[in-house]
């Protein structure tokens, strides 16, 4: 990737900057937006205003209390939505890797696509709406869309591994299932089961946020605190949102260099 | 081969406790997160969604609304430029503060500043704060500040993919191989030159690619705070579930989906632009 | 009459790159028998034994295997007539990081319901049986052990329990003691033997080492080139034949502990 000495002078590259910066000043101009304005001292004096709303965050114990339940459902949430996906994606992996023919691979790719561009936030919407408000809701949304996710994952993951085991086992008789089961599961498992905890990290990320739309964790707290002009207590629910998702970071971080020494 | 019936699998102690271990974690789980999987299927709600459901199809397609639809996609598009463009401008001076001073030092002799070091460890701790916080969560703070529309939106990703694209950029450069800056420095240039000439230009497709990257999920994101009043397809998208109106979801979900393709092979091809 | 155990008819076999592996095969062979196929490196052994295990399809002619054609049958017949049919790989195509009793289990998968096989994991539905076929290889102590942490001639040993355990109809076995010393090939071999002989199952085996083959086989069927060059019984394979059908190893026959050149 590094080019020695200095590159030429590249006309195409000049073109697709000046597209692009004249697309910048377009979206400012669609939107009235002038990012000075941002600046001035009535917009900066507004903002200091409201900050200084926040200061001090209640740290009484009964609103620690809550923000705790909070936190815990929070990675509740997060959890059991991963498994969910993880199981169904376990399932959903064998036809995503072609082993029931080529028209079930493109139709469960398809889907699985699907479920992976919606965003987790309109999943959610559409869960409120199906299960009613609550961490079920938020449970069930991050659990379709990162179904989707590690589907394809896992899809890929069987697509890539050699078949030598598995097909031994279809020439002694046994089924698809069993030959995945016996055969490649042993070889993939712990790529799966990384790949499973990676989306579980970010789970408890996004898990924080679906309560903005009334589907449980931190997230809801929030929401609710804010509407009521508490900014004290939302204060301290992110400051919890904050701990927690850099905490997670920080253990993940660690055990992923504990796992890459005991690899040796 | 009495000894035979008496061989038991070793294995099996420490299967069952690990078994035993996750159902008692696994209980509680489930209460914490009302896991109720007989609500799905109660009877008013299954009517209310299916009702819901079923007015998909056909997608709303009625000129008016799509001439909706069609300025809400703009609104986000310009929402996701606006805020990587804003993001940018915060990103390259944070990103080369800290990597500036290790940079440099790569280049030659340390010059070993305290008060160097000290930015960075303030710059690093300060954009951990802008990108620990999601952006939704400061969209739904700055609406209350600025009011509802797409600013608060342009101001939510400005500051998170702010912070974002700080710590690639410094990554991304602390990485880049130093050899042709190196080689400046033996013909004479300053460290600064150096740095300019000889390590960014290498690293700048990998900059550019990754904030490309980072516009994709810009636009991706921008639909979703909508959800918190910051305009764009989102807003629609609130109202019209808002009013349990399948067709018109049904459309916008359609576009947005569109739109997402779209973001994908824009990205792509400025990607092999600049190449 | 003895049933057939499997036998070809006009049969060749191209691969997909368009070389000729068989050329019009009629060989066949009854319930009982335990047959010997050498031949250089190249000559086809593999394919032909693929073509009995019905894991490659005949380009010209039919195959018959236990009495049926696997290519005109259903996918579930398809599938119990594998049951009966055992293929010893050369290179145990066992999972690295699955157990010694799991992958021998994995034997009868063909004969187990998926709940069976499901159940197995959580506790092995049969201790006794694997720990038999591997006291027969001298394994037994290795019972519970990883596969990743046996030789490669105890790994193969694992392979071939595997197909002791599955008790078929029909034994195939691909230069299955290729990476042993001389004790235990012949252990090996008589086991096979052995268990072919009680279930009256047609045993084929491709060696690489003669010896092996002339020593423990009643019937050799010697392939060059794709062809059959000789089927006879071992009595009558005589040096010069053998000098012909490796022709192109310069005059020095394979034999047990030579190197291994495989096809």
């Amino acid at each position: 990737m590094n080019h020695y000495p200095a590159r030429e002078f590249c006309l195409k590259c000049l073109i697709t900057l000046v597209l692009i910066a004249s697309f910048i000043v377009a979206s400012f101009a669609y939107l009235s937006l002038n990012p000075l304005a941002l600046f001035t001292k009535q917009a900066m004096s507004d903002v200091a205003i409201y900050v200084a709303r926040f200061f001090p965050a209640d740290l009484s114990s009964i609103f620690l209390q809550k923000v705790w339940t909070g936190v815990l459902q929070t990675l509740a949430i997060s959890a059991l939505a991963t498994l969910l996906a993880a199981i169904a994606s376990l399932f959903l992996a064998l036809p995503a890797a072609g082993q029931f023919g080529y028209g079930a691979k493109v139709v469960t790719r398809f889907f699985l696509n699907f479920l992976r561009s919606v965003p987790e936030l309109v999943w959610a919407v559409l869960m409120v709406l199906a299960v009613g408000l609550g961490p079920f809701a938020g449970t069930l949304a991050l659990a379709l869309h990162t179904t989707g996710v590690l589907g394809r994952l896992f899809g890929e993951t069987l697509e890539n591994h050699p078949p030598t085991a598995t097909q031994a086992l279809r020439l002694a008789g046994a089924s698809n299932a069993q030959s995945f089961i016996y055969g490649a599961l042993p070889g993939i498992y712990s790529q799966l089961l990384s790949y499973s905890l990676y989306r579980w990290e970010m789970n408890i990320r996004m898990a924080t946020i679906l309560g903005f739309v009334g589907a449980g964790g931190l997230g809801q707290i929030l929401y609710y605190e804010l509407s009521l002009l508490h900014e004290q207590q939302a204060s301290t629910v992110i400051m919890a949102m904050l701990i927690l998702v850099i905490g997670v970071d920080m253990i993940s971080n660690k055990l992923r260099r504990v796992q890459m020494h005991s690899l040796g | 081969m009495s000894r035979v019936r008496h061989l038991r699998d070793p294995d099996a102690l420490r299967r069952f406790s690990v078994a035993v271990i996750a159902l008692a974690i696994l209980w509680p789980m489930m209460q914490l997160a009302q896991f109720d999987v007989f609500a799905l299927f109660e009877v008013n709600n299954l009517k209310v969604f299916t009702n819901f459901l079923i007015q998909f199809f056909p997608p709303n397609l009625q000129t008016s609304f799509l001439a909706l639809v069609l300025k809400a996609t703009f609104e986000t598009l310009a929402m996701a430029t606006a805020g990587i463009a804003l993001a940018m401008l915060m990103a390259i001076p944070l990103g080369l503060i800290i990597t500036y001073s290790l940079s440099i030092s790569r280049l030659g002799p340390a010059s070993g500043h305290q008060i160097a070091r000290l930015g960075r460890y303030l710059a690093r701790m300060f954009m951990l704060l802008l990108r620990g916080i999601p952006e939704i969560v400061w969209a739904l703070l700055l609406v209350r500040v600025f009011g509802l529309g797409p600013i608060a939106g342009v101001l939510a990703i400005a500051i998170t993919y702010g912070g974002m694209l700080a710590k690639v950029y410094s990554e991304i450069l602390e990485t880049e191989n130093t050899l042709p800056a190196r080689a400046l420095l033996m013909l004479g240039s300053g460290r600064i030159n150096a740095f300019l000439y000889g390590l960014l230009p290498g690293a700048s497709q990998e900059l550019a690619s990754y904030t490309i990257y980072r516009w994709e999920c810009a636009v991706r994101a921008s639909v979703v705070m909508g959800f918190v009043g910051a305009g764009g397809l989102g807003q629609l998208m609130d109202q019209s579930m808002k009013m349990l109106n399948g067709g018109e979801v049904s459309t916008i979900l359609i576009v947005f989906l569109l739109l997402v393709l779209l973001a994908d092979y824009i990205s792509l091809i400025i990607r092999r632009q600049l190449s | 009459m003895k049933k057939i155990a499997f036998s070809f008819e006009h049969l060749s076999f191209s691969h997909s790159n368009g070389k000729e592996a068989l050329k019009n095969l009629n060989i066949s062979a009854s319930a009982g028998e335990s047959i010997a196929i050498i031949g250089s490196s190249g000559s086809g052994k593999t394919s032909l034994l693929n073509i009995i295990a019905t894991s490659l399809r005949p380009s010209v002619g039919t195959v018959t295997v236990l009495n049926v054609d696997p290519w005109r049958i259903s996918k579930g017949r398809l599938q119990r007539l594998r049951s009966l049919i055992g293929l010893v790989h050369q290179a145990a195509p066992i999972p690295p990081r699955q157990r010694v009793i799991t992958a021998v289990l994995a034997g009868r998968l063909g004969q187990w319901p998926l709940w069976k096989s499901l159940l197995s994991l959580i506790y092995p539905v049969d201790i006794a049986g694997p720990h038999l076929c591997l006291q027969k290889l001298d394994l037994a102590d290795r019972l519970f052990d990883r596969c990743d942490r046996l030789s490669g001639g105890q790994l193969q040993r694992v392979g071939v329990a595997r197909v002791l355990y599955q008790a078929p109809q029909l034994f195939l076995a691909d230069e299955p003691v290729s990476a042993m010393d001389p004790v235990l090939s012949d252990l090996t071999i008589q086991c096979l033997l052995e268990d072919a002989r009680i279930r009256d199952a047609c045993f084929v085996a491709s060696l690489h080492a003669v010896d092996i083959a002339l020593r423990w086989f009643p019937r050799i069927i010697g392939l060059r080139d794709g062809e059959v060059f000789f089927d006879l019984p071992a009595a009558e394979v005589s040096e010069s034949l053998l000098q012909q059908l490796y022709a192109s190893e310069r005059g020095v026959l394979p034999k047990q502990g030579s190197a291994n050149t495989s096809s």
